[in-house]
């Protein structure tokens, strides 16, 4: 009997929290498939123009699209339409916060590099798509901030040197925001999810195929694997994380009210409301946008305006270099191996740092992504808060790849010294010749080496004083006896 | 030798699939109470998830639609939600303790198939060759040109005019009007005051003109002096009186440039923060735009109505490369 399936039931699987991150977004990815296409049997993407009569009072006899006025409806004529359309949101959010805290996780572990090089390529683009997908998703709405967002796109694609106008003219049928373009949202809307699937099957497979890497620990190898098998156990588990992970989407859903476009009105090019800003995921872009400083070049009749820099050339060297990464790490690191271990952050310093150094620099942005609403709320300048963004994107990713760096090596030092002399105990004993000493608890007979595993800090059960015994009102266990404990 | 971890080893070590299973501890001793109990937890669980499916249902027939999105969220979160504990107490609960090794296999090589069409180049960069080759003349086909004119009344591109060009009004001056369309009058706005105006042709608030929501602004009479004083070589003769009419897109990147802040005579622009200094032709003062708003000249017709007596002077909003 052995058929593929079998092999599959027998595979072995290693645990680590940190490796649900990926199939968060792997089961939010199946919620977003299913409340989507309960979406799209609603969902009119037409911007022809009618008066919206529906139930919501406040919007009655306005001008609207037709998308925008099936929004509407999806949210107050449809049974169950709210909660879908709210599960579906906040199923994105979950989506690419996941993606983005599981590529960290590839990152900072290691785990891209070879044989694993191309799967971190098809991570990344499914990053960049979900990013796509999440923005067209709320830009088809048609509401008042949706306007906005797209007339930001529509610049930027007119920025671009040469073939800007084409490009947004092309993109837009015309001038902006013409009558099309909420239909062409629409069928991009739908067909990245089905890239995406390939994608994602592609992910599967050659993880599947190439197995898991896992954490170092006692009788972990780069040859083998140590967990559990697929089938009964870590299927099981599964099976019950994606329902949590659905349930959390649900109550999400009905209990926190997300994108209530009903309360920004139809897209008029002419309203805009304060705090104007897109999802938290693109504000790492707006805040580049209002960084930037007001450069702009001009020559021979030709303009390269300065949101090019910050808007499209910033976010294509960032893909770049994404893409780049396990290419430019084993080239820089001068690694030709194959590696089936990961690796602590702490184990390698300056990749450790560079990447929070980096993640720093996008954090930065992000802040200056709601500069406006950091001003009114702290009562500042905005021109104070706009500058502060200007120096602390230089300042900030230096500063915290130092500070990382030197935390990674304390960190290791740390480790190496309670290999060498054992656990801290906080007990201090004073010696014989009247100095004080801290007594330490040994980890084994002789000094230990470092093999990339945790190490341990606390005292264990061998020494005092103890753990707490587990019970709730009374303890449901002896304490163990002190293994040297003698009567004197 | 003894093992630290709790697990031990039941029977010989079992093999298959190149998977070794080292421990393999049942938890519970069969029919003990802790199983017993360990049992119920498991089946209570799914109870409710059940319980919870038929409240769902329930409360979608019933609820009125008012309340219908939290009830019903919180009812298929509890089906779920206790259902996927269910089966993850499950897992913990019941099933037995195991530790299993897996020997990796050597690393996969390339399939043959793909090195055989990459070891010929000739072969694919043909191929590649022929497609882009096929495809411009289609693409040319498709492409629409920004640069030829699309409405017949106008002979410009569409990005060289907006709302205001008198052509779409027979030639005539345009009326400054209000989004439903009544005309404005300068006794309308206050001083210091501002009105957002549309171009009085029909649609002309609609997103069909996107490009011409304009900002009339009544200047205080020193602050409008200062203007005067400082107005464009290309601006002259574009005031009314104290009035000023600056296009709204901002030249950043187009949102509304519409918070206007009387006492220090700017402009900000809510989306990025761009500035612009109201007495000196809307230059950019502070943030990242780099234009000054285009300014719409400006009169009042003879029944006393703002007119814009000819289109912006320079093309409104982003900049672009053939700008």
């Amino acid at each position: 009997m052995m058929t593929p399936l079998r092999t599959l039931r027998d595979k072995v699987f290693p645990d680590h929290w940190s490796f649900l991150l990926g199939e968060i977004a792997l089961w939010s990815f199946v919620v977003l498939l299913v409340t989507g296409a309960f979406l799209t049997f609603f969902f009119d993407p037409s911007m022809e123009q009618m008066t919206y009569q529906g139930s919501y009072t406040p919007l009655r006899g306005v001008e609207m699209s037709r998308a925008y006025a099936s929004v509407l409806d999806i949210s107050f004529e449809v049974r169950g339409g709210l909660l879908i359309r709210q599960m579906h949101h906040w199923a994105a959010l979950l989506f690419i916060a996941s993606i983005a805290l599981h590529l960290l996780r590839v990152f900072f572990t290691g785990a891209f590099r070879a044989p694993r090089r191309f799967n971190w390529i098809v991570g990344v683009a499914l990053f960049w798509l979900a990013l796509l997908q999440g923005y067209t998703g709320y830009m088809k709405l048609d509401d008042a901030l949706s306007g906005t967002g797209l007339r930001v796109a529509h610049a930027l694609m007119l920025s671009i040197p040469v073939i800007g106008s084409w490009l947004a003219s092309n993109v837009f049928g015309g001038e902006f925001p013409g009558t099309v373009i909420i239909g062409r949202l629409y069928l991009l809307h739908l067909v990245v999810p089905l890239a995406m699937l390939g994608l994602i099957a592609a992910h599967l497979f050659l993880a599947l195929r190439q197995r898991p890497a896992q954490w170092t620990g006692p009788g972990r190898t780069r040859r083998n694997l140590v967990g559990q098998r697929y089938f009964p156990r870590h299927a099981l588990r599964q099976g019950g994380f994606f329902l949590l992970v659905s349930a959390v989407i649900a109550a999400m859903g009905g209990l926190f009210q997300i994108n209530p476009v009903w309360l920004y009105g139809p897209y008029q090019s002419a309203v805009v409301g304060a705090a104007s800003q897109p999802a938290w995921y693109l504000l790492f872009l707006e805040g580049s946008l209002r960084l930037f400083p007001a450069w702009e070049i001009r020559f021979a009749g030709y303009t390269i305006p300065p949101y090019f820099w910050a808007g499209v050339v910033f976010p294509g060297l960032l893909v770049m270099l994404m893409l780049g990464l396990p290419l430019l790490d084993a080239r820089l690191r001068r690694d030709r191996g194959v590696h089936h271990l990961l690796q602590r952050p702490r184990d390698v310093p300056v990749r450790t740092g560079l990447g929070a150094a980096v993640v720093a620099f996008l954090l930065v942005l992000t802040l200056a992504g709601v500069s406006d609403v950091l001003a009114s709320t702290f009562q500042l300048s905005v021109d104070a808060v706009t500058w502060a963004g200007r120096v602390g994107l230089v300042i900030a990713p230096p500063v915290v790849y130092w500070l990382t760096h030197r935390i990674a090596l304390g960190l290791q030092q740390h480790d190496r010294q309670v290999l060498a002399n054992g656990v801290e105990t906080g007990i201090i004993v004073r010696r014989p010749d009247g100095g004080y000493q801290e007594i330490h608890q040994p980890l084994g007979p002789a000094a230990l080496d470092y093999r990339g595993t945790p190490v341990p800090k606390k005292l264990n059960r061998l020494g005092p004083p103890g753990p707490a015994l587990r019970g709730f009102f009374t303890p449901i266990e002896q304490p163990a006896a002190p293994p040297d404990h003698r009567p004197r | 030798m003894a093992t630290p971890t709790g697990f031990e080893e039941v029977g010989t070590p079992s093999r298959q699939d190149g998977v070794e299973i080292v421990r393999y501890q049942p938890r519970f001793q069969p029919g003990s109470r802790s199983e017993r109990r360990a049992r119920r937890i498991v089946r209570s669980l799914f109870g409710v998830s059940g319980a919870a499916a038929a409240g769902s249902v329930v409360a979608y027939l019933t609820v009125p639609s008012e309340s219908a999105t939290p009830v019903l969220g919180a009812a298929v979160a509890l089906t779920l939600g206790t259902f996927g504990v269910a089966l993850i107490s499950w897992s913990k609960l019941l099933l037995p303790l195991e530790l299993a090794v897996e020997q990796r296999r050597a690393a996969p090589t390339k399939p043959p198939g793909l090195r055989r069409l990459t070891r010929r180049p000739l072969l694919t960069g043909g191929l590649a060759l022929g497609v882009v080759s096929l495809g411009i003349p289609f693409a040319a086909r498709l492409l629409r040109n920004p640069h030829t004119p699309t409405d017949d009344r106008v002979p410009l591109s569409p990005s060289e005019y907006t709302g205001w060009h008198p052509a779409l009004n027979d030639n005539q001056p345009i009326r400054l009007v209000r989004e439903d369309g009544r005309p404005i009058r300068p006794a309308d706005v206050s001083v210091g005051g501002m009105v957002t105006a549309f171009p009085g042709i029909p649609g002309g608030a609609s997103n069909r003109y996107a490009d011409s929501p304009t900002m009339l602004i009544r200047l205080r009479p020193e602050e409008a002096a200062r203007l005067r004083e400082n107005l464009y070589e290309l601006n002259r003769d574009s005031m009314a009186g104290d009035f000023v009419a600056y296009s709204k897109i901002c030249t950043h990147v187009g949102c509304p440039a519409s918070l206007y802040e009387q006492q220090t005579n700017r402009l900000l622009c809510p989306c990025h923060q761009s500035q612009f200094l109201v007495t000196d032709n809307a230059r950019p003062v502070f943030g990242p735009a780099t234009r000054s708003l285009a300014m719409l000249p400006i009169a009042v017709d003879g029944d006393g109505y703002f007119v814009a007596t000819s289109d912006f002077k320079v093309p409104v909003g982003p900049s672009y490369w053939e700008r």
